[in-house]
């Protein structure tokens, strides 16, 4: 019976690591260009956590096989050391995976979050709330206008709070979707107008939370043109699984198109 | 003495007038063959602003929906004619308490289709029981956001595609409680809760107020944008009295 369970138990670790190793499924293709730190960094976690748990499935399961049907009051072995040593050990163990994981990984984190943007990185605002992403571009000034709370009127379509008759309001342009040049830098200055909410889309290797009363920003470059999705994975509320927005990566001259198209639409 | 034969009668016939005329005072229902309508048409003056197009990529269910016909902001809706729809109009003054306490037959519907509210207002009475039906293959949540000060108190119920249709009413006066749904922030659309008899423009700006007891009264027309006008009417049994409004567009 043991030994049936000893087998068993290598068979569920190997078709465990099956789907890993054969990368069945995988992340979608990255887009970005700070993406690839994130990728090394999930394989390499994959690696060490996946060695680490198929050298523990086989130990135990060896460990098993070995002493089965052990007769009735046969000694039972310690760790050499006794508790301690073994506490210790374990400790030692995992810490130095953890930490050494934490290191690496130290590095493609700080590929985004100490890098300041680039001084031309084009700004876009997005704003989170119960149940839709609303954006805003800054216009031909090149400077968005404020936003006052007491304005916003959805009834209106006014979701940011905007008057219009502030010159430096006049020009901006509001929209549902967000599209963006492909490889030019884009710094994204977000809020959130209720609760917290995520930005994430896998593609772009880019999650961040909107925090309420923050304002917080992520940059990053696109380098595929195509439609993608941008999801709220943050819970906020019955709506969150509905939450969402399209990101489209466009060349120069369709982003253009796009956003005069928008413009005309304000 | 002798008795006098003729005072029986006589009181006989006075307890059944008084009987009579109690009976009439103490009904709820006004007679039909005796109300009267008030009727006019609604126009906007000057050049109806322009409505913003929807952007609903979040839901492409609600893209789909209008890709033959995309949809607008209807918060001023003008007719060929210059008639301005969605406005309501009741009786602000005037109505004897039977009558403002009456509620009106029929059960009003609101509809969530192509992800927009139809109609964008429903006017309704006190206690008058509405029915929100949802046509369309997403889900919505609909939220009237009433002022709690006025009795009426918020709700919000989801209804995903095939939920059975709600049956609610509104215990308390109120011009107008706004309603948007949770899930698609563009949604927005009005309940007009009134006393007594009302009516809604049409297309061409037309409405008629039925089922009025004759006497003057004052008629208010409400419009989501445009600050309320009022109108003295008379109405009599026979002839439908008229009551014209212009909205001066800003």
């Amino acid at each position: 019976m043991a030994k049936i369970f000893a087998v068993t138990l290598i068979l569920i670790a190997i078709g465990s690591a099956i789907p890993i190793i054969w990368h069945i499924w995988e992340p979608p293709a990255d887009i970005s260009t700070h993406g690839a730190l994130i990728d090394e960094q999930m394989s390499e976690t994959m690696a060490e956590a996946g060695l680490s748990f198929l050298a523990a499935q086989f130990v135990l399961a060896i460990f098993v096989w070995i002493f089965s049907n052990r007769p009735k009051g046969a000694k039972i072995g310690h760790f050499p050391g006794g508790a301690t040593a073994m506490v210790l050990a374990g400790f030692l163990l995992v810490g130095t995976e953890v930490i050494a994981l934490g290191i690496f990984g130290s590095r493609a984190w700080a590929s985004v979050y100490f890098q300041p943007p680039a001084a031309d990185a084009m700004p876009i605002q997005v704003q989170a709330g119960q149940f839709a992403f609303y954006f805003r571009y800054p216009g031909p000034d090149g400077k968005f206008g404020p936003m006052h709370p007491n304005l916003i009127n959805e009834a209106n379509l006014n979701f940011f709070g905007l008057d219009y008759n502030e010159s430096a309001t006049k020009d901006d342009i509001v929209t549902a979707e967000m599209a963006i040049p492909v490889n030019r830098e884009v710094h994204l200055l977000m809020h959130s107008k209720d609760l917290g909410h995520s930005f994430y889309v896998p593609e772009l290797r880019i999650q961040q939370d909107f925090v309420p009363g923050l304002d917080l920003s992520v940059h990053f470059t696109a380098t595929k043109i195509g439609k993608y999705e941008i999801v709220c994975t943050q819970l906020c509320g019955l709506g969150h699984y509905n939450m969402r927005a399209y990101l489209y990566v466009y060349s120069q001259q369709d982003f253009d198109d796009w956003l005069k198209k928008e413009a005309a639409l304000q | 003495m002798k008795r006098d034969y003729r005072r029986t009668p006589v009181l006989l016939l006075a307890g059944l007038a008084i009987i009579c005329f109690g009976a009439l005072l103490m009904s709820q229902k006004v007679s039909a063959a005796a109300e009267g309508k008030i009727t006019g048409t609604v126009k906007l003056e000057g050049a109806a602003p322009h409505m913003r197009g929807i952007d609903m990529s979040k839901d492409p269910y609600c893209v789909k929906q209008h890709e033959n016909s995309p949809a607008h902001l209807e918060n001023v809706v003008v007719g060929s004619g210059g008639g301005l729809e969605n406005v309501v109009l009741y009786l602000s003054q005037g109505l004897p308490p039977a009558a403002a306490n009456e509620v009106a037959s029929g059960e009003p519907v609101f509809d969530q289709k192509g992800c927009m509210y139809t109609p964008h207002v429903l006017a309704m009475d006190i206690n008058q029981k509405y029915k929100v039906i949802t046509s369309d293959q997403t889900t919505h949540n609909i939220h009237p956001l009433p002022n709690p000060l006025t009795g009426n108190i918020p709700w919000n119920e989801s209804q995903p595609p095939g939920a059975p249709p709600l049956i609610k009413s509104w215990k308390a006066e109120e011009v107008a409680i706004p309603v948007k749904c949770n899930i698609h922030p563009w949604m927005h659309g009005y309940f007009v809760v009134v006393k007594g008899p009302y009516g809604t423009t049409d297309t061409n700006g037309s409405y008629t107020i039925s089922g009025v007891p004759p006497g003057s009264y004052t008629v208010t027309a409400w419009q989501e944008e445009y600050p309320a006008q009022t109108q003295k009417v008379t109405v009599t049994a026979g002839a439908p009295a008229t009551a014209d409004f212009t909205f001066k567009a800003k």
